[in-house]
């Protein structure tokens, strides 16, 4: 199987891909975005910290 | 609470404190990632290439190896909230209303996957993207239930009100589980019944079966290490001024 | 357990209880409307509204689908297993269009009695397996 007919999945290469894509992305900013924010929201907190202790 | 072992109760009582979860939740992590990059790997390899096509769809089919794990994991979600609501109503757990809060954005993410995706395999097979049948329609109500707590509980200044709000809002959604998992068999609808979940065997051939077992099976691990980066931030927000969360700052700075 | 979780436990027991009461009758009076669509029994019965577009399920019968002329006109027959209708459809047919294969339509009944569907849909069944193995199981099938 060469990877072109794969890719086509037999004329419904849009469907299957698309669904896939969109499934990957959904999945990735769930994880992502949680991460992210905490990473911001511990510098935030830290700073203040610093600012409080001076 | 005499039923409960002391041993167990414990065990309960340590795993809820947040600055344990938070730390158990970081240690977790990577194992959980290496597991479900395992079975992904395996059930996509399976799923979109060991797998023959189907004698009806052709490869179109190769959809339900994401449609049918989001859509079990929509309606899942949903359960394991309904359940964390009774016990933050119940025992006023925090740590019931810190989970279920950070399940809902990962519930709505897997209603939204099984809907788009579910779209895209019916306008090649039924010949419509969209249809108001009853599983379509009550499946789509369920993703307003999920974009319903999010925004609710965003909508409430002090977290403890918020979650009090969002657990009662969580139960009465319940209702809908069932309605969306039996609506195939209640109604006529054209989305057709249940493949897996009938009692007799199920209608899919194996080599079909094993890699949909196992999207299904790594979703539920994508949903352990999406709800625990959900539960680290919303516990640090709800905890910023406390002193285990001043402790990490200074270790980490 | 304490009294007061006991309490709060009950309430929201009675809660869901109340709950799955209403929304079994608020579904039970929707009934009728939560149906996509009819079978064709209850069309001959009559069932399906007159002078309003409705939806009719059924499969499409081996042997009838004729397209006379060269425009995209279609008729078959769609039958439940018991009762028949005779469906008219002129338009592009989805991929999974084929004798035994289960449609829902969209469209009207006219005097003869005859549907004339604006929409035509497939409906797959819950069965999925690799080509050889549907051909093999319709050949023992087919033995007597």
């Amino acid at each position: 199987m060469t990877l072109r007919i794969f890719l086509e999945m037999g004329g419904y290469g849009f469907y299957v891909w698309t669904a896939y894509g969109v499934t990957l992305l959904v999945l990735l900013l769930n994880i992502l975005l949680p991460v992210v924010q905490r990473r911001q929201l511990l510098r935030q907190l830290s700073l203040r910290q610093k600012r409080g202790q001076r | 609470m005499s039923v409960i072992p002391a041993v167990v109760n414990r065990f309960f009582h340590q795993t809820a404190s947040p600055p344990y979860f938070y730390a158990l939740a970081e240690r977790l992590a990577p194992w959980l990632t290496g597991v479900f990059l395992l079975l992904l790997a395996a059930g996509l390899y399976g799923g979109l290439y060991l797998a023959p096509s189907d004698y009806q769809q052709g490869e179109s089919y190769r959809i339900i190896y994401i449609h049918v794990p989001a859509a079990w994991m929509s309606l899942f979600v949903y359960v394991l909230m309904a359940v964390m609501a009774g016990i933050a109503l119940v025992w006023r757990m925090k740590l019931a209303e810190v989970m279920l809060i950070a399940s809902a954005p990962i519930g709505a993410g897997f209603t939204f996957i099984a809907l788009v995706t579910g779209s895209l395999w019916g306008k090649p097979m039924w010949g419509a993207w969209w249809v108001w049948d009853a599983r379509l329609t009550f499946e789509l109500i369920l993703l307003f239930q999920y974009l319903g707590i999010v925004s609710l509980y965003g909508a409430i200044e002090d977290r403890r009100a918020a979650a009090r709000a969002v657990s009662i809002l969580a139960l009465v959604g319940v209702v809908n589980v069932p309605v969306i998992h039996y609506s195939v068999e209640w109604w006529s609808t054209l989305h057709q019944g249940p493949t897996i979940t009938k009692l007799d065997k199920p209608s899919i051939h194996v080599s079909m079966l094993i890699p949909l077992l196992l999207m299904a099976v790594a979703f539920k691990f994508y949903y352990l290490i999406a709800v625990l980066q959900n539960a680290r931030l919303e516990l640090l927000k709800r905890e910023a001024t406390s002193q285990w969360v001043k402790n990490l700052l200074e270790k980490t700075a | 357990m304490k009294p007061v979780r006991k309490q709060r436990l009950m309430l929201i027991g009675v809660m869901l209880a109340v709950l799955g009461a209403a929304a079994y009758f608020a579904l039970k009076a929707f009934n009728e409307n939560l149906m996509y669509f009819f079978s064709t029994s209850d069309v001959v019965a009559g069932k399906a509204p007159a002078n309003t577009p409705f939806r009719i399920g059924g499969m499409v019968v081996k042997g009838s689908v004729e397209r006379p002329g060269d425009s995209l006109l279609v008729r078959f027959t769609l039958s439940d297993l018991s009762r028949e209708v005779q469906v008219e459809y002129s338009g592009i047919l989805p991929d999974l269009f084929r004798e035994g294969q289960g449609i829902v339509a969209k469209g009207r009944l006219d005097g003869r009695g005859v549907f004339v569907a604006e929409e035509v849909l497939a409906k797959h069944d819950e069965n999925y397996m690799p080509p050889e193995v549907a051909s093999s199981l319709k050949k023992t099938a087919e033995r007597p």
